[in-house]
């Protein structure tokens, strides 16, 4: 019977919204124009990055400030660090993992460097660095991470705490991430540089302090 | 209809799809899939929607682009809090409510 009335229900929203879709007038607010206009000013030349790091900066700032969270709580309800290395995987796979990290890396730099004029960034290469850092992992090449220590957590943290020094210090000129257009491009690609090794770190963390009470059989 | 429109429709139907999931499965790992599933249905609404005219538009691509990180760290700290449950009870499942 529940069933039933979810499955129903579920079916009805999606036919309302479609009609509601099909019927959509024109967005009344148009914010292409004013990215595009804004663009020469923002320090980067990619309208995605544009609006990820200059135009709504602290959405970016806040959403790191997320992830660092979620580790947070992750590391509080993660139990006691057991045996952490997993069982060696197939000598294959380790001969290509190992091939492959060096490769990604690369590829994590480029994207981080791309993200000024084409799609990419600090997101993105975090995303690649930290896939590595579960690839070796899983090929048993590096073990699961124990309770970070200091020069762990400076990573984790160095993101999240340049990205507000920075805000900070522009905090002087009146308005929160309000760069001047002189020195936009290098404030941005700084703070890039800096979001992508500590999202490379939290994004492996949350797999890596996940395995690592991980009995081995 | 443009492929943005269509976006969005499949969206639409991909969130309705997570919310049943969430609402009719037990089992937690699955709980977290359709959740995401919700997610990215929503994700597909902002985007398609923002370009059912043929021109993409940055700002809803820079929103989801975050709001992913986000789901990922919700996710992953949901899976954390199973794995705990799966070590403290050996259950993958919620208890009942009494009233249920």
């Amino acid at each position: 019977m529940k069933r039933f009335a979810v499955i129903a229900s579920a079916l009805l929203f999606v036919g309302s919204l479609a009609a509601a879709m099909l019927e959509l007038a024109p967005a009344a607010i148009d914010l292409r124009g004013p990215v595009a206009a804004h663009l020469a000013a923002s320090g980067v030349s990619h309208p995605v990055t544009a609006v990820l790091l200059n135009y709504r900066g602290y959405d970016t700032l806040l959403e790191i400030a997320v992830l660092l969270l979620a580790l947070l709580a992750i590391l509080a309800v993660v139990g006691e660090p057991g045996a952490a290395r997993p069982a060696p995987a197939h000598p294959v796979l380790q001969t290509l993992a190992r091939l492959a990290t060096p490769l990604m890396i690369v590829v994590a730099v480029y994207l981080l460097w791309a993200g000024a004029f084409r799609p990419g960034g600090a997101f993105q290469a975090g995303a690649v660095l930290a896939a590595a850092g579960v690839l070796l992992h899983l090929a048993g090449l590096l073990p699961g991470w124990q309770t970070p220590r200091l020069r762990l957590r400076l990573g984790l943290a160095g993101g999240f705490a340049l990205f507000l020094a920075v805000a900070g210090g522009l905090l002087a000129q009146g308005t929160l991430l309000q760069y001047p257009p002189a020195l936009a491009g290098g404030l941005i690609l700084l703070i890039e540089s800096g979001l992508t090794l500590s999202l490379a770190l939290t994004l492996a963390g949350l797999f890596l302090f996940l395995s690592r009470d991980e009995v081995a059989p | 209809m443009t492929s943005g429109l269509l976006f969005a429709l499949v969206g639409a139907a991909l969130f309705a799809l997570g919310v049943a999931g969430v609402v009719l499965i037990d089992h937690l790992l699955r709980r977290i899939l359709a959740f995401n599933l919700m997610g990215s249905g929503a994700f597909l609404v902002l985007v398609g929607l923002a370009q059912r005219n043929g021109v993409p538009d940055p700002v809803p691509q820079a929103m989801v682009l975050t709001g992913i990180v986000v789901a990922v760290a919700a996710t992953a700290l949901a899976l954390a809090l199973t794995r705990k449950l799966h070590a403290l009870t050996g259950r993958l499942e919620l208890p009942e409510d009494a009233d249920d």
